[in-house]
């Protein structure tokens, strides 16, 4: 009989030996012009649970090779799991086939020399070796206490353990492994009347803390009951730092420079060109991804094998820089950001306040209380304009005090209009801002308080 | 130099046999070329056997029931944007994926180590974490009978199977495509792009079933983008719906002929007028309606949902607690009648068995505007025995499980969930000739929902503005905002069968790890009265 097995068991994680074995017989397989071979390895495990009992669970390994070839200015690529010699063989012959098939790419940027890297800060033994009898004791953490309490919980416990590799003809070679965890749970009366959900994200397991999670999700599901409708119109908020990361995050959706200079993005100039060195949130806003500080730990490479950097996209109110990749900064005459797609593969910090979310309540006549959001899907790319809805604890603001629940809240708004109007901000912390619940980049953002969230319509759902 | 992905396969196929040959000895270096040829099927020798190792070792190691599932699954992907090719990718994936009940607990476990003692150890790992997530107290998991035929084979409607269409085809046909559309000198950026997908999946269960499926699944898409002054407006191809079909699907679509017609749109919304709010009548066409029937009525009528299984992510339903609404909720008008099916040619869920072995069945949701059953699967069945056994029918899943790749676990996904045409021969212009104030909305865009599926926001490609049973003009940034059952309250005429269309989506998302499910919905123009419109244009 097995015992459980944990991440770091058969199947392992790929050490930086062996990924650059595996490249270099890819790689030895290779006749094109150029090729980029690029490894993603790792395991994955996950535990859920419905009406405080663990329902379904999932434990799996994979390793893809990616093949990126360029033949005579043509470019193709191909990818397969199959790592014996005949699989590799065939992804490379697949990917210089297309590659011939292909016109001639007028965009083409040549394969990187080998780079100089930064070690990765992401990765963490206590996530590595959480195994599914330490998931089904962590979730027992959540579904005790709602069992105790009369309340129904649900929830999702995902760990990653995984390694990344980048490898090309020119000798070019990257290697980085990393862990990630998200542990979610939404409690519910049992009469479905009332509804609490809390979360949280790291790379580190040793840092979450499951029997407050359950209580803090518990504590709201209590206090949600007996909502009351409010007139939609606009409120100011207090968001709590989920539902700023769920707002915040999305723009990076516009941060691509070439779509600001062609025109299609907020952050196009009227008249032609991109609003860096504009101001267009409030002074006290900046917006930072930096692969390399512990809390927002991303991929110290590029999807190309860029050395990735710090990068400041928004500095005290003032667009700073936008994502350039290779090829459009070389046409602008700008240096590449460095920075993978989006912020820095996702990873964000924004900058905050002293402010506590007692004393952002505190401070506030009339207002409401948002735990997160959810459905939050883009209506309009000018503005960077989102809909979706206020979720599982909201809560009205009467003279400095919650006084009471209420019911949910479809809001039409922009990130960049909800920065412009802020009022204070609190200590940053690291959020799970997927609505997913998935384990993936790091948020790490403030609760804010800010004025006139437009809120346009109401919802009957708990 | 054409070549076609078939021969390519074909090469590959050699080679591994041959590569293989000195290490492992003829017969299994022969079995292996098999699996890695991707024809998975009964008949498959290699792959039958290794899926009977994986049912024999989690039945060895304790389970009481098993089901294993191998899956090659081939996509190939090509972008371009207007003169270029920006990407173009052929990927696959082949692996397995062990599930086990042990004491009513599911266990889950999944490897690309397509080897006997691979899948052995796997469903051991399956087993014994199944072991682990058992607790004291819990309500253990049964499953309802899987009636009917659970051996066989079964293939997508797909006529031309994408990869043995020549690359340099697709790109020349999508570079003209973009060309044709840049003939209009305001279509300053255009997108073009097709996805294909191939899976060949084998199924097996300790029950007895063995079944392989070939299924199918084509997207062409083009985007275009007009740019004004101050203004940028995008018009999506999405009147062209993913299929579960081949190649044919796009060359029927003419992606050429109609890009100037996208184009002009794109450049027409630059100067449409910006919707008033307020209450209007709505006519809705078959290309936008089939995502507000996917959010408002296929999502709420999960009983995964409604049983508070998915309360953290997709959420739970208005459509709740069964006893209390089924055969008794009024979900709509009584024009309105709902069915699910995994039947339908060419559908994005058509398939022969789902991943519980179950041969799908076609069911009545809402009858009349009742609401009559829930999606279900054999686990999930069975709660809904007392109805069944009240009402007369059997009590069986109905075919909707649904894992989207080998390395996951399967469990409730929606068929193709359609709005049947109605009895009356009407058409799009029948519906809106006989709307006096109202806007025609054609083409799905921005969409939101609630986790109850109660309120919900959608917008679309092209509106405009209906006045005296006639159109008269564009309109732009608008959205209507509904409250489900109100709003299909408020449908008050349907188009009829001629005027039925296949909408869908492949990334349909539930579960947590959040998996992608490809589903279609049938549906004809409707015409819903006095719907909330408002006007998401703002200033930056």
């Amino acid at each position: 009989m097995s015992r459980p097995c944990t991440l770091l068991d058969e199947p392992k994680v790929m050490s930086r030996d062996e990924a650059q074995a595996l490249a270099r017989r890819v790689l030895g397989f290779a006749t094109a012009t150029e090729s980029r071979v690029i490894i993603g390895t790792g395991a994955r495990g996950n535990t859920r649970f419905a009406v405080n009992q663990i329902s379904t669970a999932g434990d799996n390994s994979n390793t893809t090779v990616a093949v990126r070839s360029v033949v005579d200015g043509r470019v193709g690529s191909a990818s397969t799991n199959r790592l014996d010699e005949a699989g590799l063989r065939a992804v490379v012959e697949n990917s210089e086939r297309l590659a011939k098939l292909s016109p001639v790419d007028p965009e083409l940027m040549p394969e990187l020399e080998p780079q100089s890297y930064q070690p990765g800060v992401g990765w963490s033994d206590s996530t590595a070796r959480l195994d599914p009898a330490g998931r089904a004791a962590a979730v027992g953490r959540i579904t005790d206490q709602a069992r105790a309490a009369g309340l129904v919980s649900t929830g999702y416990l995902e760990t990653r353990a995984t390694a990344g590799a980048i490898a090309n003809s020119k000798g070019l070679f990257a290697y980085d492994r990393d862990t990630d965890v998200a542990l979610t749970t939404t409690v519910r009366t049992a009469d479905g009347t009332g509804s609490g959900w809390a979360g949280g994200a790291s790379n580190a397991w040793s840092s979450i803390d499951p029997a407050a999670l359950g209580a803090r999700a518990i504590e709201k599901a209590r206090r949600s009951v007996n909502a009351v409708a409010v007139e939609p119109g606009r409120y100011t908020v207090i968001l709590e730092p989920t539902a700023v990361g769920n707002l915040v995050q999305l723009i990076q959706g516009s941060i691509n420079a070439r779509g600001a200079d062609e025109g299609r993005s907020f952050f196009s100039k009227a008249g032609g060109g991109t609003k860096i060195g504009e101001k267009v949130v409030d002074e006290r806003v900046t917006l930072v991804s930096d692969p390399f500080d512990p809390e927002t730990a991303g991929n110290p490479f590029t999807g190309e094998g860029l050395p990735a950097r710090r990068v400041t996209w928004i500095e005290n109110g003032v667009v700073k820089n936008l994502n350039y990749d290779r090829y459009w900064a070389r046409k602008q005459g700008k240096e590449p950001t460095g920075a993978g797609g989006g912020f820095g593969g996702g990873s964000l910090r924004m900058s905050g306040g002293t402010e506590t979310i007692e004393s952002l309540v505190a401070g506030c006549q009339r207002g409401l209380l948002v735990t997160r959001f959810w459905y939050i899907r883009p209506v309009d790319p000018r503005t960077i304009l989102f809909t979706g809805l206020t979720r599982d604890g909201t809560f009205l603001i009467e003279n400095g005090r919650i006084t009471r629940a209420v019911r949910n809240l479809r809001f039409n708004e922009s990130p960049i209009f909800m920065l412009n109007n802020l009022e204070a901000m609190g200590r940053p912390v690291r959020v799970s801002a997927s609505e997913s619940g998935n384990a993936g980049a790091a948020v790490v953002v403030p609760p804010i308080r800010c004025r006139d969230f437009n809120f346009t319509s109401l919802s009957e759902a708990v | 130099m054409s070549t076609s992905r078939r021969d390519f396969v074909r090469t590959t196929s050699a080679a591994a046999a041959g590569l293989a040959l000195a290490a492992t000895g003829r017969a299994e270096a022969a079995e292996r070329a098999a699996v890695l040829a991707g024809a998975p099927s009964p008949g498959d020798a290699v792959t039958n056997e290794l899926l009977m190792k994986a049912l024999d070792a989690a039945r060895a190691a304790g389970a009481e029931y098993a089901d294993a599932r191998i899956s090659l699954n081939r996509t190939q992907t090509i972008f371009t944007r207007e003169k270029r090719v920006g990407g173009l990718s052929d990927n696959e994936t082949l692996g397995a994926g062990v599930r086990v009940l042990v004491g009513g607990s599911w266990g889950f476990a999944a490897t690309s180590e397509l080897t006997t003692d691979g899948l052995a150890r796997v469903a051991r790992q399956a087993v014994a974490q199944a072991k682990a997530n058992r607790t004291a107290g819990r309500k253990p998991v049964t499953l309802a009978p899987a009636p009917g035929n659970q051996r066989g084979t079964w293939r997508s409607d797909a006529k031309v199977d994408p990869f043995t269409i020549p690359i340099e085809d697709k790109v020349a046909l999508l570079l003209a495509t973009n060309a044709a559309a840049m003939k209009n000198p305001q279509a300053r950026f255009v997108n073009s792009s097709m996805f294909f997908l191939k899976e060949e999946k084998t199924y097996a269960n300790s029950e007895g079933a063995l079944v392989a499926q070939t299924i199918f699944r084509t997207q062409p898409s083009v985007g275009i983008t007009a740019v004004g002054k101050g203004d940028f407006q995008t018009r999506q191809s999405n009147d062209i719906a993913p299929m579960g079909r081949g190649y044919e699907h796009v060359t029927e679509n003419k992606l050429e002929e109609n890009a100037p017609r996208w184009a002009e749109q794109a450049v027409e919304k630059l100067s449409a007028k910006p919707v008033e709010v307020g209450r209007y009548d709505l006519v809705l066409h078959p290309s936008h309606l089939w995502l507000t029937i996917h959010e408002s009525v296929a999502h709420p009528t999960e009983l995964d949902r409604a049983m508070g299984y998915e309360a953290n992510y997709a959420g739970t339903s208005f459509v709740f607690p069964p006893e209390k609404v089924l055969g008794t909720l009024k979900f709509g008008s009584p024009l309105m009648n709902i069915r699910g099916d995994r039947s339908q040619p060419g559908s994005l869920a058509a398939t022969g068995w789902d991943d519980d072995g179950v041969v799908p069945e076609s069911f009545d949701i809402i009858t009349g505007g009742m609401f009559v059953d829930y999606q279900t699967t054999r686990e999930q069945a069975l709660w809904l025995d007392w109805y069944y056994r009240k009402t007369g029918r059997p009590t069986r899943s109905h075919g909707c499980s649904y894992a989207q790749s080998w390395a996951d676990v399967q469990f409730q996904r929606m068929p193709n969930v359609s709005l049947l045409p109605g009895e009356k021969d009407l058409s799009w212009d029948d519906l809106i000739a006989a709307t006096d104030k109202g806007i025609a909305i054609i083409g799905d865009g921005s969409f939101s929902i609630d986790q109850q599926r109660f309120n919900a926001q959608f917008g679309g490609q092209l509106f405009y503005e209906i006045k005296g049973g006639r159109i008269t003009g564009m309109l732009k940034d608008v959205a209507y905002q509904m409250r489900t059952p109100d709003f299909w309250g408020a449908l008050d005429m349907l188009g009829g069968k001629a005027s039925y269309f296949l909408g869908g989506a492949f990334n349909d998302g539930k579960g947590q790890p959040a998996q992608s499910n490809a589903v279609s919905h049938g549906c004809v123009p409707t015409r819903h009265r006095n719907i909330n419109v408002i006007n998401t244009g703002r200033q930056a």
